[in-house]
């Protein structure tokens, strides 16, 4: 652990206390002293936070910031990768999703997850596809065809496919491809939905379409949001936190972080002076 | 306006000709024409073998050749027996390969983690792929028919060939597994399913034509294997057909083998008609793999 730049650490959260202060809802997730590695590699370095509910949050950052390993701390996927392995708490409303007794596939039916590339099931139709996590888990579906809409509805698809929902999914374009893996994690009804960088592989159109989505979104559920791109955090997300290096540098509403930050660093990445 | 060309008086550079490549031109095709001949001569030679055989065996497939059993006369002898012995071969060679083999490529690939012990059981599996079918037979008549007690019967003879085509099927099956994309597992886990219902509803389908073709092109070299089941002792005059596991067998290519050794000419049509029997049966199980390859690979789309 030989980093060239000095981080500060934001200790207390001011916007939190606020929020507090002001009797809000308590947050969905509340993550301390987080540590990733990957073998020997120590991604994630001990980031604590709180993820307010029924708002979107945006992690920015460098590549190799450890953004992505962070999102996927949040719904025990980093384990999948051989290697892995995770230290710290991470807990969903009052439970540790790390303790002892936590079933890691429980978790993921809160805590849903779109990723970069869309990845919907190559053997399924549209149709399987939305219904895949109630089928996988063997959820007996009553009415199947109005649980596929209303995903689908929500996922802002429906119009584009829905007469064409007997088709394979992977017919669909990039964009409304990645609506599919959306839609298919919502008709799951998750409680908080992870975004890996969801519009990096899409076109300007096909962004515009999932950064709406988002907006309507987060008034039902808890987002965090993962991207490069720094317009986009601006646009969709209501705080957003600033890694370097595995750790936090700063966290607040977005108009602070992209107005008025209180860290140089922040200061400098969002301005383009680096990264 | 445009500009003025510049005159046409290019720095002298090796190559600079451009209608001087006819060297090049004659090598390229010369090397056409090489690659080609590789291409026609097995083909010829597959050609000539075909002819020669369906010439020979013109005079005696008919449906009594199919129907009957052996015989001294050769024009009385059939191919009843064999046919059964091997159908019978077949499916017990399938059911035992299977869900062996199958079920250690899933292991291998899905459970196992890396480490010395499973690479070293790797590099023996693509051994075994290249090991002589009689070697096969050889442990097949010391573990089945002897210290197994199966006598020369139809299951010890399908173990044998099930052993044989072991390394071929967990082979194709991992290769198979292998082109399901670590993406596509982690949306299935992101979902909230588990190892085992993501390998069953989402890896499995993606990988069943692959699977398919594996098993049914190892059965196809089954099904020519004469080695392995005369070294387990197979019967070659048999004149009734199989009715238990444990009963005695023959089999197409130790029947034709049988009566390509006979001196009379007679015999030796009869061989040829076996022969042609045998080959119909590879060609149709090998459409079967293409076609179910096709029918299924239709439904996925990239």
């Amino acid at each position: 652990m030989t980093s060239g730049i000095q981080i500060p650490r934001t200790e207390l959260d001011p916007a939190r206390k606020r929020r507090e202060a002001e009797g809000d809802e308590p947050p969905k997730m509340q993550i301390r002293d987080l540590h990733a590695w990957f073998g020997p590699t120590h991604a994630v370095r001990g980031i604590s936070l709180d993820i307010p509910s029924r708002s979107a949050v945006a992690i920015i950052g460098p590549s190799g910031c450890g953004k992505s390993t962070f999102l996927r701390c949040l719904n025990r996927m980093h384990e999948v990768v051989p290697d892995a392995r995770v230290e710290g708490t991470v807990r969903l409303e009052e439970h540790d999703i790390y303790s002892a007794d936590v079933n890691p596939v429980r978790v993921r039916r809160r805590v849903g997850m779109v990723f970069q590339k869309p990845n919907p099931f190559p053997t399924m139709s549209i149709r399987e596809n939305v219904l895949a996590g109630l089928r996988l888990q063997h959820v007996s579906l009553r009415n199947p065809d109005e649980l596929a809409e209303k995903a689908l509805r929500q996922a802002a698809l429906w119009d584009e496919v829905s007469d064409i929902l007997d088709r394979s999914g992977s017919s669909l374009s990039g964009g409304q491809q990645q609506r599919l893996c959306i839609a298919r994690a919502l008709a799951l009804e998750p409680e908080v939905l992870l975004m890996d960088e969801p519009a990096s592989a899409l076109d300007p159109i096909a962004t515009q379409k999932i950064e709406e989505l988002i907006w309507e979104l987060k008034d039902q559920y808890t987002i965090v949001i993962v991207t490069h791109n720094m317009q986009q955090a601006a646009r969709v997300s209501d705080r957003t936190a600033f890694f370097m290096m595995g750790q936090l540098v700063e966290y607040d509403e977005t108009d602070t972080i992209f107005m008025n930050p209180r860290v140089k660093l922040t200061e400098d990445y969002i301005t383009g002076r680096f990264g | 306006m445009h500009p003025p060309l510049s005159p046409l008086v290019a720095p002298q550079r090796p190559n600079s000709n451009l209608t001087e490549f006819t060297s090049a031109r004659d090598i390229e095709r010369a090397f056409r024409a090489i690659c080609l001949l590789a291409l026609l001569l097995p083909l010829l030679l597959l050609l000539v073998l075909l002819v020669d055989a369906v010439v020979d065996a013109s005079s005696r497939l008919s449906w009594q050749f199919l129907s009957s059993f052996p015989s001294r006369h050769p024009e009385q002898a059939g191919i009843l027996a064999a046919l059964a012995g091997t159908g019978a071969l077949m499916v017990l060679t399938a059911a035992l390969a299977i869900p062996i083999g199958v079920g250690a490529a899933l292991y291998l690939e899905e459970y196992a983690s890396e480490n010395r012990l499973t690479s070293l059981i790797e590099i023996n599996i693509s051994n075994l792929a290249g090991v002589p079918s009689i070697i096969y037979g050889l442990l097949g008549l010391e573990v089945f028919v002897r210290a197994l007690a199966m006598g020369r019967s139809l299951l010890a003879g399908a173990a044998t060939l099930a052993l044989l085509v072991l390394p071929m099927v967990i082979m194709a099956s991992r290769e198979a597994l292998r082109t399901v994309p670590l993406s596509i597992r982690e949306a299935s886990y992101a979902l909230g399913a588990d190892r085992w219902q993501t390998l069953r509803r989402v890896v499995l389908p993606m990988c069943l034509p692959g699977i398919l073709t594996g098993i049914i092109l190892a059965l196809a070299r089954a099904i020519g294997e004469t080695a392995p089941l005369i070294t387990i002792g197979a019967l070659t005059y048999v004149a009734f057909l199989p009715d238990s596991l444990m009963s005695g067998f023959t089999a197409l290519p130790i029947q034709i083998f049988n009566w390509i050794s006979r001196p009379q000419a007679g015999f030796h049509a009869n061989a040829a008609a076996g022969i042609v029997v045998l080959l119909f049966m590879m060609l149709l199980l090998n459409g079967i793999a293409i076609w179910l390859r096709m029918r299924l690979q239709r439904r996925i789309y990239w």
